[in-house]
């Protein structure tokens, strides 16, 4: 495997000479630095490399060394809370190391193997073992207990196994005599970072991916194992978005890869993250955290990469049986990597210059995502939300239209609403979920009359806009009573529901169970309130109600758990109603 | 590089395109790296390599290939990539785009050579930036703080009086009660002599220029110069920060023109062009120069930064501010209406955004009622442009008494609260006082974003 030297450097393009036999996506080191690249071509003794680092000053001639293996992610204990680059470099590290510029050629290991975690084996010798299956536990943090599993492809009888102690990710815990010959059973397992990790079945999502978002769980829900988009121009709060789901998601694990992305937000995450409490636990958010920072000006080819790590890291969590949800902010810097890197290997262009294997890359990604049955057999899921940047805000570019393929959520983010500053600026008219029907179940818990309140709020912010178009034309005041009411209650569930403050720290998650109380007294409003107009009530008597004011002020004012303050409220808004005056009769 | 191969001279080159030149038969040249070019009987040209391979080197001339002729030229490597000496003495002086001395001055003396195209920081090295910087202009400092260590970028039109603005800011920006050492770097790109001239008579007036570093590739230097004209003003500014503790101000004007040499670069080279010509890597590009700003961990210094660019036919979805807005931290747009209605700063109230304004005011950091007051002010314009629009199909006359008051109000927003002398340098106070003021002319009643106890204290109004 020596002798192979570089012919010629284009940006992060490199070709090399004497590479007969190297394997595509296998992973090279170029230069004296020991540039870390991956094999994207091959023909006969040419193969064609893409670097990850900055390849400044690199010349023909320069030496290049083969690995024999494609980029694998190292998998075990001391994942979570880290935080890595797009080829699992682990960052705090390399900051020792070097300081707070990344150097070119700087390496670290991704898992510290020098640490040793408490180990509970599982296994007994002479006891027969098939992929996927527990060899073990290990306290990874507070909120994860890491199974150590066997890897796939692993099936026999245990030869010896260790006892419980303190061992270090890369000794031996267990020997499984395979039909192949001797396997060794490790915390750490090594996986391509391109291969979808095995699981026995795909299933149907079925539980709600609680987000403490009141316009995504209650209109537009997700499922565990379900795949979003959140496409919107710049300033709509894409990344604030990604973030409160990041924060609040009721997933075991959370992986956030900022591809592409600014430096300061992934500080923010970091600064944020240790310090938050996750709200069903009390513990920080940080224990059940994994971030990947590739952020737009680090290589190029690495933010293509850096998607796949992070899909790989949450299959493997998924396979010890637990809910993940991944998010990736964006999955355009992520594509327009794949553009770049395309136009230096001078492939023919399609869409807007994307190569035409954009939209295979994009299904094979979102199709990681989902529920299972693990090899193990238990129930794992991989949720991902996929943040879109359409350039000039333009829905009908290839990236958004691609993904909204392959996505059954879509949150749809409006430069107008952002403008205002109503956030969440999701547009409730353009947005879509496609498992209302799947977390029913979930939602029958926390709300049994979740399902009609919703599609009651729907209907009327459906008639709301169409009225308010009306109004553009000939001013509100021309309408009849019934339609003014329905745009003075489509402009107060704006306010008291759709809008949500991330930096309310009574507003920031809202319990199912809230969301369906609010919305549950802003319903009994609307529809009294229109009973009430039909007998002749005035509008002006209807709008002055106090407790419009009070549901305006509720979401801030009533806690997570605060059933009765909500039960309060809703009788309060029918006892105001019933207390209207019979027409023509002034005021209440 | 080897000591037999430095400086070797190459004669000839087998093509000269546009401004690329290859050069054939080249041994041991790097990628990135520097070439001398000289014509006959004229000064050398700077060039660097595009594209490397056994038989011949791309090389990029900065300095324009007119005059050249392949048959004569030649062409020699320096062994290394653009470096900028860096030092302390370069405030106060004038530097050409590529960041040699242009007043007449020797080269500071400096044994610190750094690469211009920098390196990235580490994620985990930064840290967020939240100092609230005041600017003294309201549109600014009330509805889209500046922090120190952001990037805020102006977008502007052409005519727009994006100079003004931005040499009042830059005049005016300071932190209450702190005293730290900051300097000024500033780099034209493509812009005329007048403008350079506008601004270097503003630091003077200010008594700044001592503290400020110029970088000037103007319209009559050769194009492609400019590509490197911010890496190296950033370069010295990364020093002047991250080594020397200063606050360091970045402007950057005009990044339009920047991006149009990457789009001449492309086309001469045969690549597939992305939207509007411009190439499909020119996030990317982008990212590499406006992500150098910000504050690192270990550094008292920080870098803030503010790049000018006007929007081609005020188009804000043209790939240049919009590709510009998906790596700043907000931005301030300008707004042609307004300028011709004759308000100034004519900042437009909806689409301006500092993405960093949350984490840099409010209690502790400017006034406890700033976040809410400035949400409110949003809100309240946005619903008057609103009833502007249907105003304009059924005549004001025809508005109910609310959305009259609206019209007034968005009315006094614009003469009295975004309008402001050029030299009228308000305090905080001052802004969010006269904020409360304008936002008193509604009815209590309507400030559904204010909470009762802020609107206790400072609602100036009727209740109602």
């Amino acid at each position: 495997m020596n002798g192979a030297y570089v012919t010629r450097v284009s940006g992060p393009v490199v070709t090399v000479k004497g590479m007969a036999g190297a394997l595509m996506y296998e992973v090279v080191r170029v230069g004296e630095l020991g540039l870390v690249g991956e094999v994207v071509r091959q023909a006969g003794d040419l193969a064609t490399v893409q670097v990850y680092e900055d390849t400044g000053m690199l010349k023909p001639g320069a030496p290049v060394e083969r690995t024999g293996a494609p980029l694998s992610l190292w998998l075990g204990p001391g994942l979570i809370g880290n935080i890595y680059d797009g080829v699992q470099r682990p960052l705090p590290a390399l900051e020792k190391q070097s300081g707070v510029w990344i150097k070119r050629g700087d390496k670290a290991d991704p898992l510290d193997a020098g640490k040793l975690w408490d180990y509970r084996p599982l296994l007994k010798p002479g006891q027969a073992v098939t992929p996927g299956q527990t060899a073990g536990l290990v306290r990874e943090t507070e909120l994860v207990e890491h199974k150590v599993l066997v890897p796939p492809g692993v099936s026999g009888t245990v030869r010896s196994a260790a006892g419980p102690g303190r061992y270090g990710i890369k000794e031996t815990l267990a020997v499984v005599d395979a039909p192949s010959g001797p396997a060794e059973i490790k915390m750490m397992q090594l996986w391509p970072v391109r291969r979808p990790r095995p699981a026995r079945e795909r299933l149907r999502a079925a539980e709600p991916l609680v987000t403490g978002q009141r316009v995504i769980d209650t209109f537009f829900p997700i499922a565990k194992g379900g795949c979003a988009c959140i496409p919107g121009g710049f300033g709509t709060g894409k990344t604030i978005t990604q973030h409160q789901l990041a924060k609040w998601s009721d997933a075991s694990i959370i992986i956030f890869i900022g591809c592409g992305e600014r430096g300061n937000e992934m500080t923010e995450v970091l600064r944020e993250f240790p310090e938050l409490k996750d709200p069903r636990t009390g513990r920080p958010l940080m224990e059940r955290t994994i971030l990947i920072a590739n952020t737009s000006n680090m290589p190029v080819a690495a933010r293509e990469v850096s998607i796949y790590t992070g899909i790989t890291m949450a299959e493997y969590y998924r396979d010890m049986g637990l809910d993940v949800a991944v998010f990736a902010d964006s999955t355009s810097r992520w594509a327009e990597a794949l553009r770049e890197m395309a136009a230096r290997l001078e492939e023919m262009p399609a869409e807007e210059g994307f190569p035409a294997s954009l939209p295979t890359r994009l299904a094979q990604f979102y199709e990681r995502g989902g529920a299972v049955t693990t090899l193990g057999g238990e129930r794992g899921s991989v949720s991902i939300v996929g943040a879109v940047s359409p350039p000039g805000g333009d829905f009908s570019e290839p990236v958004t239209q691609h993904t909204r393929r392959f996505t059954r959520v879509f949150w749809s983010l409006d430069t107008e609403l952002a403008n205002a500053r109503h956030y969440p600026s999701i547009n409730w008219l353009r947005s879509y979920s496609d498992y209302l029907d799947e977390v029913a179940e979930g939602w029958r818990r926390d709300a049994p009359d979740w399902r009609a309140l919703r599609d009651g709020a729907m209907e009327l912010m459906q008639r709301e806009e169409h009225y308010r178009q009306i109004a553009r034309l000939v001013g509100p005041d021309s309408l009849p009573d019934e339609q003014r009411f329905c745009l003075f209650m489509g402009g107060l569930m704006r306010d008291a529901f759709l809008a949500q403050s991330a930096f309310d720290p009574a507003d920031a998650y809202c319990a199912p169970a809230k969301q369906a109380g609010l919305l549950r007294a802003l319903m009994a409003l609307y529809d009294g309130g229109r009973a009430r107009l039909k007998k002749g009530a005035p509008l002006a008597a209807v709008t002055a109600l106090p407790c419009a004011g009070a549901l305006l002020r509720a979401k801030t004012e009533y806690p997570n758990g605060d059933a009765e303050g909500l039960a309060r409220l809703l009788a309060s808004v029918e006892e105001q109603l019933a207390g209207l005056a019979p027409a023509g009769k002034e005021g209440a | 590089m080897k000591a037999a191969d430095r400086g070797l001279e190459y004669i000839g080159a087998s093509r000269v395109e546009g401004p690329l030149v290859v050069v054939q038969k080249v041994r041991d040249a790097g990628y990135d790296e520097l070439v001398e070019i000289k014509g006959p009987g004229g000064a050398p040209r700077l060039g660097r390599v595009l594209e490397v391979s056994e038989d011949n080197a791309l090389v990029q001339v900065l300095e324009g290939t007119e005059g050249l002729s392949g048959a004569t030229l030649s062409a020699r490597f320096l062994g290394e990539s653009l470096k900028l000496p860096v030092a302390k003495e370069m405030l106060g002086r004038v530097f050409d785009g590529l960041g040699r001395p242009a007043d007449g001055g020797p080269m500071p003396l400096s044994g610190d050579r750094r690469d211009v195209n920098g390196a990235p920081i580490n994620p985990v090295s930064r840290r967020y930036p939240r100092e609230f910087i005041q600017t003294g202009i309201s549109a600014i400092d009330g509805m889209n703080a500046l922090v120190r260590g952001q990037k805020l970028p102006v977008f502007s039109g052409n005519g727009l009086p994006h100079d003004r603005v931005c040499a009042q800011l830059v005049r005016q920006a300071k932190l209450p009660g702190d005293s730290a050492e900051f300097s000024i770097v500033f780099a034209a790109m493509g812009v005329k002599r007048d403008v350079a001239d506008f601004f270097m008579r503003d630091f003077a007036a200010s008594g700044a220029l001592g503290r400020v570093a110029m970088f000037l590739s103007l319209a009559d230097a050769p194009g492609l110069e400019r590509l490197l004209t911010p890496r190296a003003a950033l370069t010295l500014a990364e020093h002047l920060a991250f080594d020397l503790g200063h606050h360091v101000l970045v402007v950057l004007t005009d990044m339009t023109n920047y991006c149009e040499s990457l789009r001449e670069t492309g086309t001469a080279r045969g690549e597939i062009p992305g939207r509007k010509g411009y190439p499909g890597y020119l996030y990317s590009d982008l990212a590499s120069i406006y992500e150098r700003a910000g504050r690192v961990e270990g550094s008292t210094g920080s870098i803030t930064q503010t790049a000018i660019l006007t929007m081609p036919s005020d188009d804000i979805s043209h790939p240049v501010p919009d590709l510009t807005g998906y790596i700043t931290e907000g931005q301030i747009v300008l707004e042609r209406d307004l300028f011709q209605r004759g308000v100034y700063p004519p900042i437009a109230g909806l689409p301006s955004l500092s993405r960093l304004m949350k984490d840099g005011v409010g209690e502790g950091y400017t006034r406890a009622d700033h976040p809410a007051l400035a949400s409110q002010l949003f809100a309240c314009y946005a619903y008057v442009k609103r009833v502007r629009a249907l105003a304009d199909i059924i005549g004001e006359e025809e508005l109910n008494a609310g959305d009259k008051l609206y019209m007034r109000f968005g009315e006094a927003f614009e003469k009295r609260f975004l309008t402001q002398g050029e030299h009228e340098d308000r305090s905080i106070e001052t802004t969010l006082d006269l904020g409360w003021e304008i936002l008193s002319m509604l009815p209590r009643g309507e400030l559904h974003r204010v909470s009762a106890a802020l609107l206790d204290s400072h609602y100036k109004g009727k209740e109602g």
